[in-house]
């Protein structure tokens, strides 16, 4: 498998009337053909502003660091500039955002928002790129879709306008589609419909997915790697069965230990005190260190990344010392 | 718009009815009515035909050239109401470009266009009207229209600006732009049919602010040109018989005052529906 998009060194910085602060820091990671890639970490990591950066869609004040690269298919996305963005945008690359209702334009009709991307990305007439809405629309589980195609967002139901958002996404086959939190606004049925749609584009035509969730359990079920962000820095790497099963790093054990389970008594979940700092005052050493439990004389310097096996990496002093 | 939201505004809404009734009377009567009634330009009878009262011959008496005056009066209406039509949609249009524009560009286009409008409006509409009228003597019907149109946009062009800003900020156009939409499809797909309310209220109340622009340039001489009449006009040519023949200028002001009353029930009752946000 070649990798599909490969991130090197993502850094997005945003000056402060206080100075300059880095809330994403050297995020590297890549996604393979037919692969799900999960994002995950807490508010405040910086999994959304990675990914509006790989769109280059970031907020007007902050920027990206010279050095970052994320290459699709081999060409540099962040180097992208006029038309040749707007044509990657939607075609190669496509991206659902966490509130479908919010993403939709209020006044124009679902199906029209289909056809339009169809419109902007495939060579057709609009007779055949209605008719191919309306058959994304069914394919995306909507009933009735040229009813559906009719509506406007306010007719719609959550779950309905995250199928039309995805039916918008996939419009135009992109070899990449970044998830940015697409089921957390829903609830678990139509979080688990979702999913499986997009995990059905992934296994029968070769979609990667950049799946980004604050919620280790969807991650679980699907993912085939996850990434944990914590303060702007991927903390740990690893295939998901390997994730959940030997976690390496303490953040990620924290985050693991903090899932409420069916069994078992309800003590064994262990709510992880604190939250994530703010970028102006992450610390010099391991960021993590101050809400680490087992933190140590070593946590003062920025760890090294460590690779405890081949396709596992991890940013912790200890790791290195178990390796 | 053309959605289920805006009819329903019109069903559940008295005031608009009425208003829109009183315009679809008036569009009417401007658009038939002069078929079945004599040339409003005739003078049969210059000696003992002038300045006749209200009766059977002539419903609303003759002016002082022994012209029927009803005849006159809906001839004007078409008159009228076109250039207040033809103004108001040519104003509103340029208005909503320039807004959208500076709304989503910001920055400089901004703040050149801005100042631009700035600077427009430290000049009294008025003034400017009657500079360009007075400058070109004779003016064609589609030269008002013009004139009028292209000094009427300012205002609009503010309120637009600051709903584009608003809505700029919107995710719907993060995610079009995320999804390969151009800066122009954007403008003209996303963004303008989101400002048709503040754009149907804005052409409404600018249809009753150039009919009484024109019934004053009019009654100034500069407007519309005898012995084409227009509402404002004809007012203008009963000036000299206010108090010996006051229905001459009363039926023409009457017009008027239906007139602009009826845009203005249509727009005010919209903006209040519309949440009072767009006058």
């Amino acid at each position: 498998m070649s990798a599909l998009l490969e991130v090197r060194d993502l850094r997005v910085r945003i000056p402060l009337p206080a100075g300059t602060v880095t809330p994403v820091d050297g995020v590297s990671f890549s996604v393979d053909c037919g692969e799900m890639l999960a994002l995950v970490g807490e508010s405040g990591a910086g999994k959304s502003l990675t990914c509006l950066a790989l769109l280059q869609l970031l907020p007007a004040a902050a920027y990206l660091a010279s050095g970052s690269t994320a290459l699709l298919g081999g060409q540099d996305i962040l180097a992208l500039r006029g038309e040749a963005l707007r044509a990657t945008r939607g075609k190669r690359i496509a991206i659902v955002f966490q509130d479908a209702g919010a993403s939709l334009n209020p006044v124009l009709t679902a199906g029209d928002q289909v056809r339009e991307t169809v419109l902007a990305h495939l060579p057709m007439t609009r007779a055949e790129a209605r008719a191919r809405a309306v058959s994304l629309l069914g394919e995306m589980g909507l009933p009735e879709p040229a009813v559906q195609y009719d509506r406007y967002p306010h007719q719609l139901s959550g779950g309905m306008r995250q199928r039309v958002m995805l039916a918008i996404a996939l419009a135009a086959e992109p070899e990449l589609l970044i998830a940015d939190e697409p089921t957390s606004a829903l609830d678990v049925t139509v979080q688990a419909q979702i999913l499986e749609l997009i995990d059905h584009e992934r296994r029968t035509r070769g979609l990667g997915v950049l799946l980004v969730s604050h919620d280790l359990g969807v991650v679980a079920s699907r993912a085939d790697r996850v990434a944990v962000l914590y303060a702007g820095q991927i903390v740990e790497q690893a295939p998901t069965r390997e994730l959940f099963g030997a976690p390496a790093h303490p953040y990620t054990r924290g985050l693991l230990a903090a899932i409420p389970r069916l069994r078992g008594p309800f003590a064994t979940t262990r709510p992880m005190p604190g939250s994530v700092p703010d970028p102006a005052s992450w610390p010099s050493g391991c960021r993590f260190a101050p809400r680490c439990p087992e933190r140590f004389a070593r946590c003062d310097a920025l760890p090294a990344i460590t690779q405890p096996s081949v396709n596992h990496a991890v940013r912790c002093w200890l790791a290195e010392g178990g390796s | 718009m053309g959605t289920p939201v805006t009819s329903g505004i019109v069903r559940r809404t008295p005031s608009i009815r009425v208003g829109l009734f009183l315009l679809l009377a008036l569009g009417a009567a401007a658009l038939f009515l002069p078929h079945f009634l004599p040339d409003p330009r005739a003078q049969p009878d210059l000696v003992s035909g002038v300045l006749l009262p209200p009766g059977w011959s002539h419903p609303l008496g003759t002016d002082h050239l022994s012209r029927d005056v009803l005849a006159r009066l809906v001839y004007g209406g078409r008159v009228s109401l076109a250039i207040a039509l033809g103004a108001a949609v040519l104003a509103v249009t340029l208005g909503a470009g320039v807004g959208l524009v500076a709304g989503y560009a910001g920055g400089r286009t901004d703040a050149a266009l801005m100042r631009v409008v700035d600077a427009a409006l430290a000049v009294p509409r008025l003034i400017l009207l009657l500079l360009v009228v007075a400058l070109l003597e004779r003016i064609p019907l589609w030269g008002l229209i013009l004139a009028i149109g292209a000094t009427g946009w300012l205002g609009t062009s503010r309120l637009v600006r600051a709903e584009t800003m608003r809505l700029r900020t919107l995710e719907f156009v993060r995610a079009a732009r995320a999804l390969g939409a151009s800066h122009a499809r954007i403008l003209l797909r996303h963004l303008a049919p989101n400002v048709a309310g503040p754009l149907v209220v804005a052409t409404t109340l600018a249809v009753g602010d150039v009919m009484l622009l024109e019934a004053g340039l009019s009654y100034l001489g500069l407007g519309v040109q005898a012995p084409t009449p227009s509402w404002g006009s004809m007012i203008f040519d009963a000036k000299p018989y206010l108090v010996t023949a006051p229905w001459v200028a009363v039926a023409p002001g009457t017009a008027i005052l239906l007139g602009v009353f009826a845009v203005n029930l249509v727009g005010e009752s919209l903006n209040r529906r519309f949440g009072g946000r767009w006058t």
